[in-house]
């Protein structure tokens, strides 16, 4: 593992040269504080969320569609899903930059972003759609 | 060379030909704490999270869909694997909350002095464990009674 590898060169600069002065992208607290606001977004609606869970679950689905299409209940639950796949997006980004290095980084930190961000879209739609179509129901 | 860390390992022999410095072990030369363990369990809690709002939000596409999908996402649900991988999930919910409300201790600049880390770690272990299980019985519980309920009385009616 210690074997000596000599480094290549790409570019005429030093390697210290080129890590020098990159210690602070002048982003992180952005980062930092949208990782707590939407944490702290999050204990609420989750409450709600357990809460409405004890009341619905095993409920049919009539039931559950029904709560669902309620515009309260569907505020809420698109403010969840949206404030959830965010806090994983920004949390699963730092997992990305701390534990991928080298060419894989950058399409991980895109497959983060990408992934929860269509997971929450899909989230949103479903909520939507109950509350604003009826569903192709049969009955 | 990809990544500019990787240009501080570099060094020089003396005849001036480079090479890559050896790491120092740093995992390895620690005995796993308590606080290790909650800290690296509160990343994995919320990677599994993540993947169990995922199975969430399937869930309210299966809603949304229709009557069909919702049977048929009934039916994972239901299933003992299903009942599992929802308490795991809800214990992950809680495990990820309670690391979170712990940070928030600390961002206020309380409790993050190593005696009180080491005094509050057990105390998190004890509402994880405590909140986690009572959570998911009772979800569960309920869930399963009301739905057993529900198809004795379809069965009567």
């Amino acid at each position: 593992m210690n074997a000596p590898v000599s480094p290549r060169h790409d570019v005429m600069r030093s390697q210290l040269g080129r890590a020098r002065g990159l210690g602070s992208g002048h982003s992180g607290t952005g980062h930092w504080i949208a990782e707590r606001v939407s944490a702290a977004t999050l204990l609420p609606l989750s409450g709600w969320f357990v809460v409405q869970m004890f009341r619905l679950g095993g409920a049919d689905y009539e039931d559950v569609a029904k709560w669902g299409g309620k515009p309260l209940n569907a505020t809420m639950l698109s403010a969840l899903v949206i404030s959830s796949f965010y806090h994983a997006e920004v949390g699963l980004q730092v997992i990305v930059d701390d534990y991928v290095h080298g060419k894989a980084h950058v399409p991980a930190k895109f497959g983060v972003r990408f992934v929860t961000g269509l997971l929450g879209l899909l989230g949103v739609v479903a909520v939507l759609k109950l509350a604003l179509g009826r569903p192709a129901s049969k009955a | 060379m990809q990544d500019v860390r990787e240009a501080l390992y570099v060094g020089s022999r003396s005849d001036g030909t480079l090479i890559r410095r050896p790491m120092s072990p740093h995992l390895q030369v620690y005995k796993m704490r308590l606080s290790m363990f909650l800290s690296i369990s509160n990343r994995i809690t919320g990677v599994a999270a993540t993947a169990g709002s995922a199975l969430g939000v399937a869930w309210l596409a299966a809603l949304a869909k229709g009557p069909k999908s919702f049977a048929s996402a009934r039916r994972i649900t239901a299933h003992p694997l299903g009942q599992l991988i929802l308490a795991g999930w809800i214990f992950s919910l809680v495990w990820h909350t309670v690391g979170g409300l712990r940070h928030f201790i600390w961002d206020a600049g309380q409790r993050d002095d190593k005696k009180s880390v080491n005094e509050d770690g057990p105390v998190a272990v004890g509402v994880i464990a405590g909140v986690g299980v009572t959570l998911a019985v009772a979800l569960l519980g309920v869930s399963c009674c009301r739905a057993h309920g529900r198809a004795k009385l379809r069965k009567a009616s």
